[in-house]
């Protein structure tokens, strides 16, 4: 493998990173410089299926709660904005993104990365969660700010397809939220420009779709949850824009260069697993080594979906770009589908991914998306024969993360998928086990 | 002689059994771990190896398992209690398929095969409910030695109904049906049958297929074996040894290996993925 790296030109390598460290350090000064220098205005909106081409197509500046809360949570600092948030009464079982980032709003809102501007706009882009609802309801409440609400229906038809009607009440939505930049920003909506943003995000979401479907290969080139965040940010806070485009177009080559080479996250992959759950930000790196250890690579994840599920086929349509923004709204991201959908998605990444193993992460603090993760690990463990641990701890709280638990419960599940291979082997030869 | 040792280090206890080539159990040791990891691991092994009489250097391979096997530092490799525990129960009762174990801070069920290999586990989450030390608060709360109220127990005729699982608030809900005058007997009923049930309801998520083998430190209280029994409708395989499995399995990987001549499932990949610090880092922490 290393003779082959060798072998192969690699000019590609390492340029994502040093232009996403570039690229998102722009965008958090321009974030930084609305809050300090009143130069911009943000609209907070939610990660689920954001349709931050509206807010590109105004030059307004799109802020995710969301991220500012992880980044604290990233930077080891959120559990002081969660006390502060309990302090005032939110409850230990609330959403610790919600309580990280109510406890950032009331202080002086600087992240590690950013100073937070107050919203000319608080966009509540709702989809498939109560509590994210209540939680920009609540910074309304703090800064007195204007908020809209979008009613974004939950897929319920059996099909999993959204109706015409829910595409056509989105879109009056999305044409009120247009009213209400136009009076925000001072300007007119330029429809031709938004159709050039809509344009772009279709050639991002065909990039992403390129990028994620090389994981497929033996050895993946990425990990498909640990490294895929790096290019999420761009996805979530550079859509639609040209930069946004220039950043996908070198990931992929780099990454297509790194199938060319044969190399992997890892100096031996051994394991591939599919990983179901957003991660536990407070403790990302010893998460990732618990699994680096045995070899596991993840090569797909569910959450790599939250902000749009690009690869079974969605695309941006520049023709019809208020229809293609309610569509990526209400069906293609994870958590807007049904728990049925959701199963499927993780199937078809079991089978065409070639994964050993299903891990799912559960969020404590969460119960919306945990809820219904007990069923899923025993339809994939009972019904579909697919090895699967199910873990516990939280994405923002570092209360609840107990290293010796999950590490005790990651090695006794590699134990057992090591026996499992070692038994294929021997049958493989012919042996005895 | 080749002779494999397998040291459990347990939350409360570390046990050790040493094994010869015929896989006969030729010693068992236990100690309290205390604060002191390495040391109870070190000490559970000399006294193992005197109870042998035989010298650490006629043990071929040692195993450490539990949540402290890492501190077992003269361990040639560790295996974590979940592997160790189906491997034991296999070797004691061959037709296990189902293992229920409960210890002092966890409980779990294990789904196994033929061979003694994990099929499928599962753990209680971040809560004591349903484990030893629940048990432990009940005794402590009634004035009575943990090892006195299984049978106690099996006399009570009225079982109250617990009202919680919770192993913090157990003392107070016992408190107030010892206010209520309820006898001491019928408030232990109680307190097994309510673990009795949550076990089983744990241990249903991978299934409970016959034949069910009962291990861990609590398998040695007999209220406890019996609640469970009555519950599932079924007979549990216990052994004298049942404390000692998770040693046991232990060493019996550290006898395969050694005739192997393998290293570690986790060495073997250490070494290819040059990530060795995990193996000794964040351990003094594992126990607090």
């Amino acid at each position: 493998m290393a003779q082959a790296a060798e072998a192969v030109k690699t000019s590609y390598q390492g340029q994502m990173h040093l232009l996403q460290k570039d690229m998102m350090g722009r965008y958090f000064e321009r974030v930084t410089r609305a809050a300090e220098q009143g130069e911009g205005k943000a609209v907070y909106m939610l990660i689920s299926g954001n349709p931050v081409e509206l807010v590109q197509a105004f030059d307004l500046i799109p802020v995710y709660p969301e991220i500012d809360a992880l980044q604290l949570a990233v930077k080891k600092s959120a559990l002081p904005f969660i006390q502060k948030a309990e302090e005032l009464g939110y409850s230990m079982d609330n959403c610790a993104y919600v309580k990280a980032d109510v406890g950032l709003f009331l202080g002086d809102r600087k992240t590690p990365f950013a100073t937070i501007p107050l919203p000319a706009l608080i966009l509540c882009n709702y989809v498939g969660c109560n509590v994210y609802l209540q939680w920009f309801e609540h910074l309304a409440e703090y800064c007195d700010g204007q908020i809209y609400n979008l009613d974004i229906p939950f897929l319920r038809d059996p099909s999993g397809q959204p109706s015409p009607e829910d595409i056509t009440y989105v879109v009056r939505q999305l044409e009120e939220v247009i009213e209400i930049c136009e009076r925000i920003s001072g300007k007119k909506l330029d429809y031709a420009r938004l159709k050039d943003i809509v344009r772009r995000s279709g050639e991002t979401g065909e990039m992403w779709s390129r990028i994620k479907g090389l994981t497929k290969n033996i050895p993946s080139p990425f990990d498909a949850y640990f490294d895929s965040v790096t290019m999420m940010a761009p996805l979530y806070c550079l859509r639609g824009t040209e930069e946004g485009v220039r950043f996908f177009e070198t990931a992929l080559k780099e990454m297509e260069e790194k199938v060319r080479m044969g190399t992997g996250p890892l100096p031996q992959e051994r394991f591939r697993f599919i990983i179901e759950g957003p991660p536990p930000w407070p403790y990302l790196r010893t998460f990732r080594d618990l699994f680096s250890k045995w070899g596991a690579v993840a090569v797909a994840s569910t959450y790599s979906t939250v902000g749009g599920l690009w690869e079974f086929g969605f695309r941006h349509d520049a023709n019809r770009p208020l229809e293609s923004i309610a569509q990526h709204m209400l069906q293609w991201n994870v958590t807007n589908r049904n728990f049925l959908q959701r199963y499927q998605q993780i199937r078809r990444y079991v089978e065409e991914w070639h994964a050993d193993a299903l891990v799912i992460h559960s969020v404590k603090s969460c119960r919306l998306f945990s809820a219904g993760q007990g069923d899923m690990r025993e339809y994939f463990t009972k019904e579909l024969n697919v090895p699967t641990l199910l873990i516990e701890s939280d994405i923002e709280d570092p209360r609840y993360f107990s290293e010796a638990q999950i590490k005790n419960r990651i090695d006794a599940f590699f134990e057992s998928l090591e026996h499992k291979k070692m038994v294929h082997a021997a049958a493989e030869a012919g042996g005895a086990v | 002689m080749t002779y494999a040792a397998g040291i459990d280090v347990g939350s409360t206890q570390t046990k050790g059994v040493i094994i010869n080539d015929k896989r006969e159990i030729i010693a068992r040791a236990l100690t309290d771990t205390g604060a002191y990891v390495t040391k109870a691991a070190e000490r559970c092994f000399a006294e193992a190896l005197q109870i042998a009489g035989i010298e650490r250097l006629d043990v071929a391979y040692v195993v450490g398992t539990g949540y402290g096997r890492y501190k077992v530092t003269f361990g040639d490799a560790q295996i974590t209690e979940i592997s160790c525990h189906a491997r034991g129960a296999s070797y004691l009762f061959p037709n296990t398929r189902t293992v229920i174990d409960m210890g002092g801070q966890d409980a779990k069920g294990i789904k196994i095969g033929v061979d003694g290999d994990v099929k499928d586990f599962v753990m209680n989450d971040k809560c004591a409910a349903g484990t030893g030390r629940f048990l432990a608060s009940a005794a402590e709360a009634l004035g009575m030695g943990l090892s006195d109220i299984g049978n106690a127990s099996l006399t009570g005729k009225n079982p109250v109904r617990l009202t919680t699982v919770c192993t913090v608030f157990v003392e107070s809900d016992i408190m107030s049906y010892l206010a209520q005058g309820k006898k001491t007997e019928d408030i232990l009923a109680g307190v097994h049958s309510a673990i009795a049930a949550r076990t089983i309801s744990l241990v249903r998520r991978v299934g409970i297929e016959p034949e069910v083998t009962f291990t861990g430190g609590v398998s040695n209280n007999i209220g406890m074996v019996r609640a469970l029994e009555d519950k599932l409708g079924l007979k549990l395989n216990v052994s004298p040894d049942s404390h000692f499995v998770g040693a046991l399995g232990a060493s019996i990987f550290a006898l395969d290996r050694a005739a192997k001549g393998v290293t570690s499932f986790e060495s073997r990949v250490s070494s290819s993925t040059q990530n060795t610090e995990l193996e000794t880092r964040n351990t003094d922490r594992e126990l607090s």
